[in-house]
Parts: C-alpha cells; structure tokens; sequence
C-alpha cells in the first residue's frame, strides 16, 4: 500500500493509513528522499498514528529516513507514535534517539516552522 | 505444574512480505481475545514481526504458530517460528545485542529475548531453526 505524500506551503506530510509491509516502507523512503528535492521541500513529517508496530525494520528505515532527508537538506519529524507502540520500542530498546518526535501532526508542524525560522535567521 | 495446556492456536506460513502483516495481526488478535492489555498485544506482535522476518530474510519461508495456553493459574501465549532454512551457526552471537548478519540493527532477536518472558532458540546450521518464545498476562495488582 503505499503511503499518500502531500506538500504543505514548504513540508510534505505522510500520512501512514495502515500497517505497512517492509517493501512499503522502503518505498515511502525512497519516494520523500525524491520529493523533498522535486518540490523543494524544507521539512517532512512522517505520521505513524495508523502504524500497528514499529520493529526494528519500520524504526531502522525511519531513522534512514531522517538521516537521509537531512543529508538533502531537510529537517524530519516523526508523529504519532501510540502510546502501547511506545512501550514495546521501549521495551526492545529501540529509542529512534537523534530522530525528532512530536506528539502530533500540529506539534510536528509548528516543531518544522520554529526549526526553519531559527535556521534561516 | 507440567506443561500449559492450548486453549487456542492458528498456523500462519510465511513465504512473503505480507504474511509478517498477517502474522502480527493474528497475533495482536489472538492476544486482546486472551485477554493481554493493548500494549502488551503489541509487545506480542512486534516480537511476531521480528521472528516473521528472520524466517523470511534467512530462510526464504517458514512458519509461525500462535497458540493461546492456559494452566491451573494463569494465562499467555506461545509463538513458535521455525524454518528449514541455513540455520545459525553461532546462536550467543545471533541473541547478542548489535550482531548482525544482514546490516540491519542486530536487534531483533535480543529484542524479542527482551519484549517476552521465556525465549528458546534451537538451531544447527544447515538444519533450520526453531524459536519457541512466550508471554503470560501481567497479573493485575490487587
């Protein structure tokens, strides 16, 4: 299934709708890493609220995600992450420690304009 | 005490992507039915996702079993993954944290050591591998 990628003003926001399978979510990295070029986008939001669970695969890719994303110049937040999906990265140790969360897509938002005010001072 | 009796189980083979999904969603399904919380069924179905996969990226296809056990006082579920596949030549080293032969994170198999409250990993190389993991319900506190 793949994962619907709009642009809002200067982000792209994906909006995950359903459990994801491997192939999709490398397909969602691949697509915002073209995107985020293409439309010269300053900022990307990944909103996992839909997503059923986040394994070591769905953390590493989106840790690829934002590493990737930065290294094209943008900054990524990821939203949504559910309160029991929380609990079983915590429990498996898998932190997403260096990504940036917020608790929602209007968190990440405002996360993204504070970011893209300050670096452009 | 013996072993716990099987209340419940469901055989969900695994030859592709899609079969991870529905392996975790049985599961998570399975575990709200037993009645485990919602966050502990998602500890159950990451660790589902993690063994599905293992089987998949070594050994192409596999199986993963589900099963609802009971005894005299309480209640969990049991995942067994087992493939025919290379099998694990050094099994310390795959339940080691950040070991890794694919280059992903090497934490899939520590993790689901962590996330469960039994793990046994049985494996000869060229033999296949068997992963036999479980979980009780969390006791409420009275």
């Amino acid at each position: 299934m793949e994962v619907p990628i709009l642009k809002q003003g200067p982000y792209l926001i994906a909006s995950i709708q359903d459990a994801l399978t491997d192939a999709d979510l490398i397909q969602l990295r691949d697509a915002l890493v073209e995107k985020v070029g293409r439309l010269r986008a300053r900022g990307v939001i990944v909103d996992v609220t839909a997503l059923d669970v986040m394994d070591s695969f769905a953390t590493g890719t989106l840790r690829d995600i934002a590493d990737m994303i930065r290294l094209r110049g943008a900054k990524t937040v990821i939203v949504g992450i559910q309160p029991e999906v929380a609990f079983a990265m915590a429990h498996m140790g898998l932190s997403l420690e260096g990504v940036i969360t917020s608790l929602d897509l209007e968190e990440g938002l405002s996360h993204l304009e504070h970011q893209v005010k300050t670096a452009s001072r | 005490m013996g072993e716990p009796l099987v209340a419940e189980e469901t055989l969900v083979p695994i030859r592709s992507e899609t079969d991870i999904v529905t392996a975790r969603q049985n599961g998570r399904q399975l575990a709200l039915r037993l009645g485990f919380s919602s966050a502990h069924a998602t500890l159950v179905a990451t660790a589902i996702s993690e063994l599905a996969r293992n089987i998949l990226m070594y050994a192409r296809s596999g199986t993963v079993l589900l099963q609802g056990v009971e005894n005299a006082n309480r209640c969990g579920m049991v995942i067994v993954a087992e493939d025919e596949g290379p099998g694990i030549a050094d099994i310390s080293q795959a339940i080691q944290d950040g070991f890794s032969t694919s280059g992903r994170l090497g934490l899939g198999l520590p993790g689901v050591r962590r996330l469960m409250d039994d793990f046994h990993i049985e494996s000869q190389s060229g033999a296949g591998t068997r992963v036999r993991v479980r979980k009780w319900i969390e006791r409420s506190v009275r």
